[in-house]
């Protein structure tokens, strides 16, 4: 079932859409992450040196997907930090996850773009036909 | 786009009859050819935002629509609060306040010769682009909060600019009405190192030559001659902006039943005006307002310091700034009357004609100035608003280019160092932190500007005065 986890960019006129997809809606949530960070920078290419910790609510599990990803927009700019390690406990549409990165550094990360938010558009959180879970969205760059 | 699902009102006029639960109709302004190329999205969406409570008139989309969030990026939708309107986050859009000021800097091209690449080289340095870059200023709460309030007018009472600099602002550099209470900590958080950054994306600044003037009469008016060295600044209100739209959408998503709001599309997230989630929307969009205005102000500033010490004698002087993501009170004639409204404009730019009272005495009777930003090979040019603007979509016009591609496959089809040296073989200087920046945002990946320019000028929402072409161009 592991390697059912995986993320991708799916195109939008002037944006990007981001997807994550996994064994579990906890490991769609910690792929879609990647994607995000897939936006701006090579993934490969951040440390997972230090970590933080943080936590969202919302009413629904696609709310819970933009907060989530809102959250991480959050963190990387007040942080001046990327990620590439997430780790998602979801409990009744409650998230307290841990992400692991390193401070930007323009000139090794070469950022492509900054992400401005994550939208409602193309918002999806559903368990595929194979009993795998897909989560999206597009992000405004 | 199917052209069937239009009513062709005139050449550069396409209907869409309301059907369903569309209170108004739509309308897009455009040509065939690219009503044709348009994204069948922008037609759902436009339709979509005819839906909203207390939508006046028409929705509206400019000749460069395309697929946006909720609104359609180049819509445009006015809401009369008495009727029940509404004020929309999702129709502000998360860049709120995005816009582009042009400055004259007195030079003709012969005086950039010998100096581009030591003027290009000292842009780059000065001027914070991408992302992570950080300005020199840090503003503290109670300065921070002056910042919100005072928009460019904080920016210039600091030493940032000049009185004058503020007469060729929108509002005059100061959006009234803005309430930094409601600005949330992490949304001033985010903007802490930010005052005075250029940001990423299709965010640039550019050194520019007149090559054209299609309108001699208004081009006078304006001071722009062929030959002549102009600056353009593309940004918006940075990381406060961005948490200002996120935390207001996700609050009018939440809100919308409560109000008896059904959302067509969640991104049109929206609350009555004159509801207390409306009115704290409305007082942290213009404090965000004010933060774009104060911070293109700085990197106006930084931009003259460069100027100063490459090319003393430049003088650069503001032409004009114009917003593209906003939500504004205007006045406008409907049916007849006057009447105020919340004017919605997301991707697209305020195109005021002659003789309204907003514009500066000096430019009154030419009309807005229009600053339409092209991608960074092609061109940028300056309009003027007309009567018939007035008329047709509430004294609005086209914004840019507008992407013909995304991201995804511009990165497929372009290396970043081959468009840079391509553009180099042109005559064109790029500097950017990212090459893959710079392909994501190739040439190849927009419209053609020109284009989208001839329709808004056949179409009667703004002239059509000049053209200018980049020399230099600092990409975020």
């Amino acid at each position: 079932m592991a390697d059912m986890a995986r993320w991708e960019h799916f195109p939008h006129q002037a944006d990007v859409g981001v997807r994550g997809m996994g064994a579990t809606l906890e490991q769609a949530f910690e792929q879609v992450a990647l994607a995000l960070t897939a936006v701006i920078a090579d993934p490969a290419e951040v440390a997972p040196q230090e970590m933080i910790r943080l936590s969202c609510a919302a009413p629904d599990a696609e709310l819970l997907l933009v907060d989530w990803l809102n959250r991480l927009i959050y963190e990387m700019a007040t942080r001046n930090m990327l990620f590439s390690r997430f780790e998602v406990h979801l409990e009744k549409n409650h998230l307290a996850a841990q992400a692991w990165g390193e401070a930007l550094e323009a000139g090794r990360h070469r950022p492509a773009v900054e992400v401005k938010g994550a939208t409602y558009t193309a918002l999806e959180v559903a368990q595929q036909p194979d009993g795998g879970w897909l989560a999206q969205c597009v992000v405004d760059v | 786009m199917d052209l069937a699902l239009f009513e062709r009102e005139s050449e550069f006029e396409w209907r869409i009859k309301p059907f369903g639960k569309m209170r108004v109709p739509g309308m897009i302004f455009a040509s065939e050819a690219l009503m044709r190329e348009m994204d069948a999205k922008v037609y759902e969406q436009v339709a979509n935002v005819a839906m909203l409570p207390g939508i006046v008139k028409a929705s509206f989309a400019m000749p460069d629509a395309h697929w946006g969030y909720g609104f359609p990026i180049g819509g445009v939708a006015a809401f009369d609060a008495g009727a029940g309107g509404v004020v929309s986050a999702g129709g502000v859009g998360f860049d709120i306040s995005c816009g582009v000021r042009t400055l004259h800097t007195g030079l003709r091209v012969e005086d950039i010769g010998k100096v581009k690449v030591r003027l290009a080289d000292a842009l780059f340095n000065n001027i914070p682009a991408g992302m992570g870059s950080t300005g020199a200023i840090r503003l503290k709460t109670m300065e921070m909060n002056a910042m919100l309030k005072g928009g460019a007018r904080w920016a210039v009472e600091r030493g940032f600019g000049t009185e004058a600099d503020l007469e060729r602002i929108e509002e005059g550099g100061c959006m009234r009405g803005a309430d930094p209470a409601q600005v949330s900590d992490q949304a001033k958080k985010r903007q802490r190192d930010e005052m005075g950054t250029l940001g990423s994306g299709n965010h640039y600044l550019e050194i520019q030559q007149v090559t054209d003037v299609y309108a001699p009469e208004i081009a006078a008016v304006f001071g722009v001659k062929p030959g002549d060295i102009m600056a353009s600044i593309h940004c918006g209100s940075r990381g406060l902006g961005h948490q200002i739209g996120t935390e207001f959408l996700r609050r009018m998503v939440l809100a919308a039943p409560g109000y008896g709001i059904e959302l067509p599309d969640r991104e049109l997230a929206c609350a009555p005006i004159d509801s207390p989630l409306g009115q704290d929307y409305l007082g942290a969009m213009r404090a965000a307002v004010n933060c774009a205005l104060a911070n293109r102000q700085i990197l106006t500033h930084l931009t003259r310091e460069v100027f100063s010490q490459v090319l003393p004698q430049a003088r650069l002087q503001l032409l004009y700034d114009v917003s593209h993501n906003t939500c504004k009170i205007e006045e406008h004639e409907v049916a007849g009357r006057m009447k105020k409204l919340h004017v919605h404009r997301k991707g697209a730019t305020r195109a005021f004609g002659p003789g309204h009272p907003d514009l500066p005495c000096e430019l009154r009777d030419a009309g807005q100035p229009v600053l339409i930003g092209g991608s960074m090979g092609t061109s940028s040019y300056i309009l003027a608003g007309t009567e018939q603007g007035m008329q047709h979509a509430f004294g609005s016009a086209c914004h840019g280019a507008g992407r013909a591609m995304s991201r995804h496959q511009a990165l497929r089809n372009w290396n970043g160092r081959n468009v840079v040296d391509d553009l180099a073989g042109r005559g064109i200087l790029i500097r950017s932190p990212s090459m893959r920046g710079v392909a994501e945002e190739a040439p190849g990946a927009y419209k053609d500007v020109s284009e989208v320019v001839d329709a808004a000028d056949h179409a009667g929402l703004a002239r059509k005065v000049a053209r200018v072409a980049p020399l230099i161009c600092i990409k975020g």
